[in-house]
C-alpha cells in the first residue's frame, strides 16, 4: 500500500491486511512505544518485524526492554522477535526503558556496542514509573511526583519536592507517535480483549500515541465482543492487524 | 567454612511468610522460596507483569506463553487468581498492598541500602520492578550468599555498586546468618548450624551487633 492510499483511508476503516501497511508511515525520528514485557507473551512480534523491514531510522523506542538478548518464557515453536530486532538493524538512537538487556545476554551485543559508541542513548526508568509515565501521556497528565528511586541514578537531574515529610521526584509523561501493541481479539471498531497475562504494558501503551496499532489473533464483527469484557476501548486504537493462522496464539 | 545451599536459604526465607501475605519474589534464590511455604498458610504471589495468586509451573506441554511471571517462568492459575496490567501491578506495590518482597542483592549496606541492578564490569543493567517494589513493600528481605564468588563480603558499610534504593532493607537472609536492619545498623539474630559469631563477622564488612537472643537458624 502506498502512503497516499494510507492517508486516504477512512478513519473508521481500521482493519489492515498486512503488517507492512500498518507501519508504512512510521517516519525517521519517530517515537515508538512498544507494548511488551520481555518474553514472547503479549509481544507485538509481527509489527516489530514489519517495522524492521520498513527500516525507519533514528527511532526513540519506549518500553520495558530494548530486546533483552536472551529468549525466556518461549516454547520451542514460539516466534522469537523482540525490540532487539530494531536495535540490531541500527534503527534506534534512543531507548527509554527499564530492563534494557538481560544479565545473561551474549557479549558483545548490538545494544551495548551502540551505547559504548554513543550511537544509542539509554534512559533508565523504574518499571512501574515507566508504565505510569506512559499512562500519564495518554491521560493528559504532564508530570507527577514519584516516590521511587530517590537517591539513585533515576533521580539525577530531576526536580525533587518534600511532601508531608517524604521526598518525591518529578517524572514527566511520555507520548509517542506510534504505539505497537498486542492483544488477543479485536472487533472492527478496535475494541480489544486480552488473554492470560498479556496486558502488562499494552493497556497503557494503547492510550499514549498519535497512532495505535494492535496485533491480534482474531478480528470479529463490531458488536460481537461483550462490552463488559472489553479492556481497551476501540477509540484508542487506529489500526488492527490479524496474525496469519500459523502464528495465532504464539 | 559451612554454608547453606540455595534451597536452604529459600526454606528459611519462606518462614517469614504469614497467612494471607501478598508476596513478590525476585529472580534467583527468592523464587525458590515459593516451594517452601509453611503448611496451612495461604500466600498470594504478585508479579509485575500483572497477576496476583498464581501457582507453580504447569506440566510439560501445557505451558502458555501468555501465562508467565516477570522472570518469564511459566505459571498456572490458582483459585482466586486475578489478572491485570502493569499499572495495576504497581498500584498494588506503591499503594501499600504488598506485604513482603524478597530480592537478591549484590550489596547491602549497614544502613539497609540495597544495590542489585548493575553487575560489576557491565555497562548496562536492568532496574525492572525492583526500585518500585522496595519503595512500596511493607517488608524488604534481601536473600543472598554472604559473600560473592571470590569471597568478598556483600554486607558492607557503604555500597560501591549503584543503588536500587536507600535504607530499604529490613532483613538479610544469607547462607550463614539472619541479620535484622534497624536504626542503629545491623543485628545478628540467627547463625547457620556450626557457625560461630566470629565466623560470620570475619566475612561481614560492616559492624555487626549480636542479639541477646541469638539462635541457630531454624530450617
Amino acid at each position: 500500500m502506498t502512503l497516499a492510499k494510507l492517508r486516504g483511508r477512512a478513519r473508521s476503516d481500521k482493519v489492515f491486511v498486512t503488517f507492512a501497511e500498518a507501519v508504512a508511515d512510521v517516519q525517521d525520528g519517530a517515537t515508538v512505544i512498544i507494548g511488551h514485557f520481555g518474553g514472547p507473551g503479549g509481544m507485538p512480534m509481527l509489527l516489530l518485524r514489519a517495522l524492521r523491514d520498513h527500516g525507519a531510522r533514528d527511532l526513540t523506542i519506549v518500553g520495558n526492554t530494548a530486546g533483552i538478548g536472551v529468549v525466556f518464557g518461549a516454547k520451542r515453536d514460539a516466534l522469537r522477535i523482540d525490540p532487539g530486532v530494531l536495535v540490531e538493524n541500527r534503527q534506534v538512537s534512543r531507548a527509554i526503558v527499564s530492563y534494557p538487556i538481560a544479565p545473561g545476554a551474549p557479549q558483545p551485543n548490538p545494544l551495548e556496542e551502540g551505547f559504548k559508541a554513543g550511537d544509542i542513548k539509554i534512559e533508565m526508568n523504574p518499571q512501574g514509573i515507566l508504565a505510569e509515565r506512559i499512562r500519564a501521556g495518554g491521560a493528559g497528565i504532564a508530570a507527577f511526583w514519584s516516590p521511587v528511586g530517590v537517591g539513585t541514578i533515576v533521580s539525577e537531574d530531576k526536580e525533587t519536592r518534600t511532601i508531608e515529610g517524604k521526598e518525591y521526584i518529578l517524572e514527566h509523561a511520555i507520548k509517542g507517535d506510534f504505539s505497537l501493541i498486542r492483544a488477543h481479539k479485536a472487533d472492527k471498531a478496535g475494541n480489544l480483549i486480552y488473554r492470560g497475562n498479556m496486558r502488562h504494558f499494552n493497556v497503557s501503551a494503547a492510550t499514549a500515541s498519535r497512532v495505535t496499532v494492535a496485533e491480534v489473533d482474531e478480528i470479529v464483527e463490531t458488536g460481537e465482543l461483550d462490552p463488559d469484557k472489553i479492556v481497551t476501548p476501540g477509540i484508542y486504537v487506529n489500526r488492527i492487524v490479524c496474525r496469519p493462522k500459523q502464528f495465532r496464539g504464539k | 567454612m559451612f554454608r547453606l545451599d540455595r534451597e536452604a536459604i529459600a526454606l528459611r526465607v519462606a518462614k517469614e511468610f504469614r497467612d494471607g501475605d501478598v508476596v513478590n519474589l525476585g529472580i534467583g534464590i527468592p523464587t525458590l522460596a515459593a516451594n517452601y511455604i509453611p503448611e496451612g498458610r495461604t500466600v498470594w504471589f504478585h508479579t509485575e507483569n500483572g497477576a496476583v495468586g498464581f501457582g507453580g509451573s504447569p506440566p510439560e506441554g501445557e505451558e502458555d506463553i501468555h501465562m508467565t511471571n516477570a522472570g518469564g517462568g511459566f505459571v498456572t492459575a490458582l483459585p482466586g487468581m486475578s489478572i491485570f496490567d502493569t499499572i495495576e501491578a504497581f498500584t498494588i506495590v506503591r499503594g501499600g498492598y504488598l506485604d513482603i518482597t524478597v530480592l537478591g542483592a549484590m550489596q547491602v549496606s549497614e544502613k539497609g541500602d540495597l544495590a542489585n541492578w548493575l553487575r560489576p564490569g557491565r555497562l548496562i543493567g536492568g532496574i525492572g520492578g525492583a526500585m518500585d517494589i522496595v519503595a512500596g513493600a511493607k517488608r524488604v528481605i534481601a536473600a543472598m550468599e554472604h559473600t560473592d564468588k571470590k569471597g568478598t563480603p556483600k554486607i558492607v558499610r557503604e555500597c560501591t555498586s549503584p543503588l536500587t534504593a536507600v535504607g530499604c532493607v529490613d532483613m538479610i537472609i544469607t547462607d550463614m546468618a539472619v541479620i535484622e536492619v534497624d536504626k542503629e545498623g545491623l543485628m545478628l539474630v540467627e547463625h547457620a548450624p556450626s557457625l560461630s559469631v566470629e565466623d560470620i563477622k570475619s566475612v561481614t564488612d560492616a559492624p555487626l551487633r549480636v542479639s541477646g537472643e541469638l539462635r541457630e537458624m531454624e530450617l
